[in-house]
This record gives C-alpha cells, structure tokens and sequence, in this order.
C-alpha cells in the first residue's frame, strides 16, 4: 500500500494486452472533495478508475471506547462530534436509544421539539450537500454559498434555541434540555415558509443545467438490489427506488402523526442523488409546516428520568432513526451500572461507503468526486 | 435547446447579484470585527463562576462539591476543595475551591458542568475572541479568571439570571423562615423552660 | 416472533443449535445465538425465505466478555508433617471468555424487523474465528472489518480483512476491555484519577496551578 507522500505512482502494467501503464494515484487524504480526512487508493488506466481502496482511520478516536468510560449522559456531547452537521438527529439517535433501554416515555411537545429541530438539520444539511456536490464538479463558490445563506438562517435557530450552532448537545433521556424561547416559533416559521423560495431558487439554478447533467445522469449507477444487500440507507438507497424510510418504517417518535411522502429515484446515478434530496427538502418543509402549527404546551422533560446517577437496568437495545445521512442506530448494552458496558454507533456513512469502489470502477477519475459528493459522509461518523 | 437551463441559472445568479444592493436578505455578509450580529441570548461558550457581591473571593457560590468536575465529559475541571470553610453569600460556613482550573483548549462547551451543578455556581459565557499566544498557560483558566459577578451574568443571560435569582431568592426566603420558625422555637422553648421552674417554684410555695 | 423464527430455522437448516438469549431490558429486543458451523445456512435461510426476507443487516457489533474469576474450594488430603490431614484449598481458575459478533437484521422488502444474531467465539486469545457474513449480506463488510481491527475475532470467507481504522503496523486490539493505553500522557493540565497517576511521572508530581 502506498503511502500518502508518494500520492503518484506508476504501476507495471498487469497483462501485455494493455498498452498503457496503471497510474496509481493517491487522492486524499487533504484532497480539498473528499469532504474531510479521507483518502483513496485509485488505479488508473488513462482516464479510467480501474481500482478504487478507501481508507479510513484519519480522524479515529475511538468515540465508542470512550462512551464506555463515560456516563450515559456524558456521551451526548460526543454525539454532537459524529455526523457534525446534523448534531440534533445524532442526538435524538442517541437518546432514542437510552430510551428504549430504560423504558422513557417522552412528553408530547418534546416529541415536536425534535421533529422540528430533526426536520430542520435535514433542511441545512441537504442543501449543503448540494452546495458541496457541485462545488466539488467545479461550479466553485455559487451555489455552495446560497446553501450557506440558509443554512445560517437555521443554525441561528439552532443558537437561539440550544445556545450552539453545531454542537447542539440538546437532547435529553425522556425529553429536551430547555424549552424554546419566546418569539422562537414565529421565527421558526419565517425560515421555514421563506425556504420554499429559497428551493425554487436553487432549482431554478442546477435542475435543468446541461453541464449537471451531462457530468451526473448515468454516472454512478447503483441498482436497489445491490443497495439493500450492501445495506445502504437514506437518500442514497431511494434513489435506487428502493421504498424504505425509517420514519415511515418505525414511525419513531411522533413521524405517524405527519402526511409527508417518500421520494423514489428511478435510476440511482448521481443526478437522481442530487434531486431526491431536492424533494426530500420540500417533504421536510411539509413535515415543518404540521409540526409547527401542531405543537402543543406541556413539560418537556419526563420527570421521573433523572439527569444525575442515571443507572439503566442490565440488557441492551438497538435504537435506529433517519438521519439526514441514512440509518444512524446506536446499540447500547447495560450492565446496571453508570456507564454503558458496550455502545456501538451504526454509522450511515461508513456503510454506504461500502459500494464507492463498485460505482466508481469504469468511469472517468473526474467522476469520482461526484460520485463521493452524492454518497454524503462526514468523516466524523466514517472514522468516529 | 441547448444552453436553456445554463442561461436559467445564470439569471438566477444575476437576480441574486442585483438582489443584493436592494434586499437584506440578499446580502447577509457582516463586516466582522467592525460590524457585529447581534448577541443571541442562549448562546454559550466556555464556562464561568459567578460571584455575589463586589468581592469575588468573598461571593463566591461555588462550595466545591466535585459534582462538575465528576460529569464533565472531557474530564477538564479541576478542584482542590479548601481545608476551612467561609461564609457564603447568606452568611452559611461553606467549603470553597481552593484550586478551580478549567482547560479551555480541552472543555466542549456542553454545558453539562452548568446542568449538573446544584448550588447555581457555574455558568456558560459568551466571550468569544479567547485567541492567545500561550497554548498552556493562557488557555488554562484558573478561578480569578473565571470569576464573573452576577450582575455579568444578568447582562448576557436575562432570562436565565432573572430565574436563577428568583430561585436562589426563594430559597433564602425559606432558609431564613425556616432559621427564623427555628430561633422562635427555641426561644419559646427556652422561654418555657424558664417558666417552668417558676411555676413549679410556685408550685412549692 | 423469534420463537417461531427460530423453530422455523431449526425445520430448514439441518444440525443446527440455536438458542434464545433473552434481553430483560423494557426494549424486549431478545436475540438468537447461533453456531458457527451452520451459520452462513442460517443466515441465507433469513435472507431468502420467502416470507422472512431479512435482506438488510443493519448494524455489525463486535463485543468483548473477558474471562472471570472462578473460585473453588475443595477439600484434599494432604501429608502435613507425616500426618495425612484434610486441608481445604482454594483454587481459583480464570475462565476463558469469548468474543461475541451481534448482527442487526432488518428486512426492507417486508419491513419488519429487528431479528438479532449472536455468534461467539470459543476464546479470547487463540480461538477467535467466526465465519464471515460478509458473503450474505455486503453491508458486513466494513463493520466486520472493523471488528477484525478493534477485537480482534477473525472472520472466515471475509474478501478483504484488513485494519480499517488502525494503521497496518498497529498490533492492539483497543476496544478490548484489557487493552493497555501507551503511557503517552507528557502534558495535561487539568489531570484526575488514573491520569493524575500517570501524568505525574512525566511532570514529576507539579501539578498546573
Ligand atoms: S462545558 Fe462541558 S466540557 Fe466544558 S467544563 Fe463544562 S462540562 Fe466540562
Ligand atoms: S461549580 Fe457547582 S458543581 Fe462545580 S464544584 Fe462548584 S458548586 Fe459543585
């Protein structure tokens, strides 16, 4: 295996037939597309991937052994540090799971209060996906700068609400941490009726683009069989058409109580990618719309859970939800002490990491980056 | 034909380019550090100790409990409890910190120092602009640099100061009934013990 | 359900043991433990038959059981000074512990789900293979992967087992419960415990005031 100093090397052509040699190229680990540390093995032959080895590791820290040395609530500000971007679905990941491992109950407006936060992570991180996406096909600065326009509206939500803009840290076992303050929902509603537009706009910019489409439809194909199989999640597998939405699944937290649909691709390239998180926005802002009009008063803690000495009894359980990024499960296992004897993170970016070799092979080196910007990881969650 | 959707999307660049001399929304860049947003009530950064009173030693409200520095998560406080006790705000002996360091290059912000504390002693800031030439020295804080008055801590939060002191005051309220019930009891009863060798002197007589 | 999955399974794959291990957490997510010699069969069982369909393994985790202490009294004779006497002896023995590999399986066709899988290994230390479900479900690939870097239990028929997030001259295993930490802790400001101890060979006891 290469190292990343000699990121480019020739290899001996493999069979006489070929009349050019591999090129091994290292891309990554600081490769401005691969969205964080994260570093490919490509073989080339001329312009064409003909091997692709993902390697992982660069931001490890073992977040699953220091959970075990941690209380259960000691963890939820780790949680925040996977999948940066979407503290909050982290956060609900985590404390779903604690729930159902000490049996919780969480009152009504809690349940709404994590809709709507949840929802609008989904919002930001979506359409920074896109900004991303198409930063790294070359349309530099533009669109990635409109999504930040916006992402900035609900990141201030997120401030007034949690007192962080990423690292939210706001969920709590059997509830939330504090209640909205005043003036926060009429806020609320003005991000959320203003993102439509905002949506049209963003529309009007990419979805008939010639250059889009010409470096993403086709590109990337991944068929709904070999998705389920390989256990890809969220955005990804829809695109393939494949039917399966946790929040439909599960019906987790409140979710039944919302009409909201399920975006299918029909083709699972990269174009069908970039729009189905387009629609899954405009879904979101539905979901948004009902949650807050819906939302009602009450306690926003359970108040038999305490938050000190929090000693679950001896079992375990698997809690999963949708985030933005796919299935992000959490699977504790208790001894009845204070701090969890196992706690595994299923990270939905490691996983759907797994196909990037199969959907890249055969196709042109430039196609790579889209095809990893479409994937959507965060290298927090890949690596943990 | 071809190039439509190029030019739709360069209308779209134009609209939000010409959008920005009309419409603030267009236009969100602020001219840090010359211009600042305004300050978001909830916002937390790193933590601080309040203090009442003009003395910060004196005023204190930390008693050294430990119970922060056990929950931390990142494990970056750090105690030393004193040996003797001082009065506290309502004039009760307490234990205070002889050390209380906080690393902020290791803290995170998560404020469940502030959720864990039950005596009201801790709480998040806002500062921000915390760059230093001393990676050791100047991000380790120690308790005079944490030190804030209370008065500080109603300037940044309102509206979680307003119900701390609502809370502290209600609590104090109860503290001095329940010394006060107290005091009365005992001199009543003191006043009945002494009544009653009188009665029973009378009773001699 | 699992009762019936698992008489199912029984009736199907020929010569397996299966056995519940029952969860008394509320969540009632009780597992199967299955062995190691039928378990591909198990699993292609899961995913194909027509009406379980458990097409999608979700999550892969790799748990450690360190072995326990034992102890035993037993009563033997023993020659004390020329005199045979019964002399109690306390004897203690170490169990050996076991590796264990959990399989989260979910179906997307039928959309039910969860079934939970259990395979463990015999030991800890020279007896931690299990066979891989990489060839069933693909979605095992990376996380066994992991659990080939991070406990250790080495996956029979896996394609590619590799470290993943350790580098490859790394030889730990550290999500075991004994793995040792390298004693690299040359400054720490605000140290507790186990650090404070650890931290005070390197700055010779002065702690940062
Ligand atoms: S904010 Fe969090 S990390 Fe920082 S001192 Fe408090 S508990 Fe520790
Ligand atoms: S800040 Fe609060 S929790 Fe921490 S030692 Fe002081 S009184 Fe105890």
């Amino acid at each position: 295996m290469s190292t990343a100093t000699e990121a480019v090397r020739l290899i001996p052509k493999p069979t006489d037939s070929h009349e050019c040699q591999l090129l091994e190229v290292s891309m990554g680990p600081q490769h401005p597309s691969t969205h964080g540390v994260f570093r490919m093995d490509v073989a080339l032959d001329g312009e064409r991937v003909v091997k692709l080895k993902p390697v992982f590791g660069y931001l490890h820290r073992n977040h699953e052994k220091i959970a075990e040395t941690e209380s259960y609530l000691g963890s939820m500000p780790y949680t925040d540090r996977l999948d940066y971007m979407c503290s909050l679905t982290s956060n609900w990941a985590y404390a779903l799971a604690v729930e159902k491992l000490a049996g919780i109950q969480v009152p009504e407006r809690a349940e709404y209060l994590r809709v709507i936060t949840a929802e609008l992570t989904r919002l930001q991180n979506h359409a920074s996906l896109i900004g991303f996406l198409l930063q790294d096909m070359g349309a530099s600065g533009t669109p990635l700068m409109y999504a930040f326009r916006e992402r900035e509206k609900i990141l201030d939500l997120f401030e007034a609400l949690t007192g962080a803009r990423m690292m939210c840290n706001y969920m709590r076992f059997g509830g939330c941490r504090v209640d909205m303050p005043a003036g926060w929902l009429q806020q609320a509603q003005k991000v959320v009726d203003a993102f439509p537009r905002f949506l049209d706009e963003y529309e009007q910019l990419f979805t008939e683009n010639e250059i889009l489409m010409a470096r993403t439809q086709g590109v990337g194909v991944l068929s709904g069989e070999l998705a389920v199989n390989a256990g890809i999640t969220g955005p990804m597998l829809r695109a393939s058409g494949v039917n399966y939405d946790i929040r439909k699944v599960d019906k987790y937290g409140i979710y039944e109580r919302f009409a909201f649909r399920v975006p299918l691709g029909d083709h699972g390239d990269v174009y069908d990618r970039y729009m189905l998180r387009m629609l899954e926005m405009r879904e979101s802002v539905k979901i948004l719309q009902q949650a807050l009009r819906d939302i009602p008063p009450g306690p926003i803690m359970d108040p038999k859970t305490k938050i000190r000495g929090f000693r679950p009894k001896a079992g375990e359980a698997y809690g999963r939800t949708e985030s933005p990024k796919g299935e992000l499960g959490f699977y504790l296992i208790s001894d009845g002490s204070s701090n969890p004897y196992r706690y595994r993170v299923r990270p939905p970016s490691l996983v759907n990491l797994t196909v990037l070799e199969g959907m890249c092979l055969g196709q042109n080196v430039a196609d790579v980056m889209a095809i990893l910007g479409s994937v959507d990881i965060v290298m927090g969650e890949v690596d943990r | 034909m071809l190039g439509e959707g190029i030019l739709k999307g360069l209308a779209e660049t134009a609209r939000n380019f010409l959008g920005s001399y009309v419409g603030k929304d267009r236009l969100t860049t602020v001219q840090y550090p010359e211009e600042r947003l305004p300050q978001i009530e909830a916002a937390r950064n790193f933590p601080f100790l309040v203090y009442d009173g003009p003395d910060w030693q004196q005023g204190m409200r930390c008693v050294s409990c430990l119970i922060c520095e056990k929950e931390c998560p990142p494990k970056c406080i750090s105690i030393e409890k004193s040996k003797d006790k001082k009065p506290d705000a309502t004039g009760k002996p307490q234990f205070y910190p002889a050390v209380f360091n906080i690393d902020v290059s290791v803290c995170m912000s998560c404020q469940i120092c502030v959720e864990v504390c039950p005596f009201e002693a801790i709480k998040m800031d806002v500062e921000f602009e915390l760059s230093t030439d001393d990676r050791f020295g100047g991000l380790l804080w120690n308790k005079e640099r944490l030190a804030r008055s209370n008065e500080y801590y109603r300037q940044i939060h309102p509206t979680e100061a307003a119900a701390v002191d609502a809370h502290l005051a209600e609590d104090r309220a109860k503290l001095e009934a329940k010394s006060k019930a107290a005091a009365e009891a005992k001199s009543s009863a003191t006043a009945m013990v002494s009544a009653q060798p009188a009665s029973g002197v009378a009773a001699e007589k | 359900m699992l009762e019936a999955i698992k008489s199912e399974i029984e009736a199907n794959v020929s010569g397996c043991r299966l056995e519940v291990v029952p969860n008394s957490s509320p969540s009632g997510q009780h597992s199967l433990l299955i062995d190691c010699e039928r378990a591909l069969a198990v699993a292609r069982f899961l995913r194909d038959a027509a009406h379980l369909r458990f097409d999608y393994c979700s999550n892969v985790t790799g748990i450690d059981w360190p072995g326990k202490e034992i102890v035993e009294k037993e009563k033997i004779k023993k020659l004390v000074d020329g005199v045979e006497q019964e002399v109690e002896e306390v004897r203690k023995t170490q169990s050996a512990g076991h590796l264990e590999a959990v399989y989260h399986l979910y179906s997307m066709e039928k959309k039910h789900g969860p079934v939970i899988l259990r395979m463990r290994t015999k030991n800890r230390s020279d007896q931690t293979h299990l066979p891989s479900l990489t060839p069933i479900w693909r979605s095992a690939e990376f996380q066994e992967r992991e659990i080939f870097d991070l406990y250790g239990i080495v996956f029979d028929g896996h394609p590619d087992l590799r470290r993943i997030l350790m580098w490859d001259g790394f030889e730990d295993h550290p999500m075991r419960r004994d793995y040792v930490e390298p004693d690299d802790y040359e400054y720490e400001p605000t140290p507790h415990d186990e650090v404070l101890e650890k931290s005070k060979q390197h700055t010779h006891g002065v702690r940062a005031r």
